[in-house]
């Protein structure tokens, strides 16, 4: 039986719940999945700017609050906290680790990087070149899986640290190096996916997501606890929480999981296999835990996911808050006034009425009068100057506009956009290095 | 009589690009065959008509008891460059829980 432990399903995510597992989960393995599309884009563009950068700008925080208690109760850490550079990442929990006294030892999994294969070959690679007329590729990326991770566990590694290798595959590795699975059986491969990917997204199996009071409560929730797995050597698996913990999980929690993100549930696509979600069984057991078994899979694709990032320029935002009577009214001559001023300067331009209309883009009939609304503006352009023009004349609306307008805030970001292509697997060309720090002071293999 | 989805099931929206993923699921598993029968990739494309400007295909999963939408074009041409509030079109699958059925 071997013990996964789910610390982080983005970037951003919690460190509390990640410390109890570390602490109380009797854990053989606790993964941390940090890497959302575009991170990883604004990660190289960090690693431009200093080439010690370009990993987790969390890493740190975490590391430092989990390493004592993984190394404490022999937990090894898996994550793709590399992002752009999981050797600088490798080198800054050596850093940590020195600082704190504690001896370890970190693998960095390389060889994601395809930016340079994609330059040259990018007018068959691209779906749409012409995109990149105005744009500038920054960062190309491939899916990696369990052939360029599990090697890293086999060095004997504390902590395995990636770049861009596919979430599921995160769990997988462990299992493959626990139980010693062949990569060429394709029900194991999917089977070790499925609890993989139920896991990747932490807090969204155990009721973080899901909560709709009255409807779907949940428990706790402000002190939601992240799920781990007790895989068995034959693929199936026991889905709990840390007892004590907030939140809940139920077959409602899982069967939202199972579905999350998924294009077409009969042919679920990884680096390392083709999964069937149709052929998962789902039970309960008692309170919080879930029993999963079944799982079938094809044999894993010829060739490899890559996310491409690209430089897509700016957009601009203003916002002012309308409240009352006829705030509705108020709120749409000021979005209808910013639209005259200056929408024709602009690639694309939006008015939306935050409270009223905004998130669904109509009402589906409800009637909709709000007692306030928060008009925005926003404009995409390759112009910064332009991008900040739309929040000046948002909060211009003061003395220009209609009556009783309230709290204008502007906002200027960068935007990544991310396209996505396939390369042969022979493009990859990965690579671990380890790097050891201990009694004896700092050591590199 | 006529019931609204979010009486009967609940649901979590997904995306990858411009594509927005909206899973079904009846609180009671009995519920499965009724919305199998009523919510159809076609109803639902209507249903959804202003917001998915592409495909909607749907797939069934009887061995959890769920259907799942797959709706092409629906994020305002993609969750990385979207000018839209929801970039993620993660509040859609209130979207969906808004449409009614006939029991």
């Amino acid at each position: 039986m071997l013990r996964i432990g789910s610390g982080a399903g983005f970037s951003g995510d919690r460190i509390e719940p990640a410390i109890e597992l570390a602490e109380k989960g009797k854990l053989d393995y606790l993964v941390l999945e940090c890497l959302a599309e575009r991170t990883i884009a604004l990660a190289q563009k960090r690693k431009k700017a200093d080439v010690m950068l370009g990993y987790d700008p969390l890493l740190e925080k975490r590391i430092r609050s989990l390493l004592p208690a993984l190394l404490k109760n022999n937990v090894r850490l898996v994550t793709n906290m590399g992002a752009a550079n999981p050797i600088g990442g490798a080198q800054k929990i050596i850093e940590i680790a020195e600082e704190l006294g504690l001896k370890v030892k970190v693998a960095a999994v390389t060889g994601d990087d395809v930016l340079p294969y994609v330059f040259e070959n990018a007018d068959s690679l691209l779906f749409n070149p012409e995109l990149f007329e105005t744009a500038s590729i920054l960062s190309a990326n491939a899916y990696m899986g369990v052939s360029e991770i599990v090697p890293a566990l086999e060095t004997g590694a504390d902590v395995i640290i990636t770049g861009r290798v596919a979430d599921p595959s995160l769990f997988l590795a462990p299992m493959i190096h626990h139980f010693g699975w062949s990569v060429d059986d394709y029900d194991l491969m999917a089977k070790g996916t499925v609890i993989g990917h139920l896991l990747e997204c932490a807090g969204q199996l155990t009721g973080g997501y899901f909560a709709d009071p009255k409807k779907k409560d949940v428990n706790g929730l402000a002190y939601l606890g992240f799920p781990l797995a007790e895989v068995q050597s034959d693929g199936s698996a026991l889905l709990t929480k840390v007892p004590g913990t907030g939140g809940t999980l139920t077959l409602r929690t899982v069967k939202e999981q199972l579905l999350y993100e998924v294009m077409d549930p009969s042919s679920y696509i990884t680096p390392d296999v083709v999964a069937d979600f149709t052929t998962v069984s789902l039970r309960e057991d008692r309170e919080d835990r879930i029993l999963l078994t079944g799982g079938r899979g094809k044999e894993r694709p010829a060739q490899l996911k890559v996310s491409v990032g690209y430089d897509a320029g700016f957009i601009g935002e203003g916002e002012i808050t309308y409240a009352g009577e006829n705030a509705y009214g108020r709120a749409e001559l000021a979005g209808a006034i910013v639209k005259e001023r200056i929408s024709r300067n602009y690639d694309e331009f939006k008015v939306d009425y935050i409270g009223a209309i905004s998130g669904h883009r109509g009402s589906f009939g409800h009637q909709v009068n709000p007692y306030e609304v928060r008009l925005r503006v926003a404009g995409k352009t390759f112009e910064e100057d332009k991008a900040q023009r739309i929040g000046e004349e948002v909060e211009a609306l003061y003395t220009n506009g209609p009556a009783g307008g309230g709290g204008a805030r502007k906002f200027v970001n960068e935007v990544i956009g991310i396209v996505s292509t396939m390369v042969p697997r022979t493009v990859i060309n990965a690579a671990i290095k380890v790097m050891e720090v201990g009694q004896n002071g700092k050591e590199t293999v | 009589m006529a019931r609204k989805l979010y009486e009967l099931a609940h649901s979590r929206a997904g995306d990858k690009g411009d594509v927005l993923m909206l899973s079904l699921i009846p609180y009671e598993e009995e519920m499965y065959e009724k919305l199998r029968e009523q919510v159809t990739a076609d109803r639902v494309k209507s249903h959804l008509n202003h917001i998915v400007k592409g495909d909607v295909i749907r797939y069934e999963m009887p061995n959890i008891s769920a259907l799942q939408f797959v709706c092409q074009g629906a994020l305002l041409g993609g969750v990385t460059t979207s000018l839209g509030m929801d970039t993620h079109g993660k509040t859609l699958s209130y979207a969906l829980l808004e449409m009614e059925v006939d029991l």
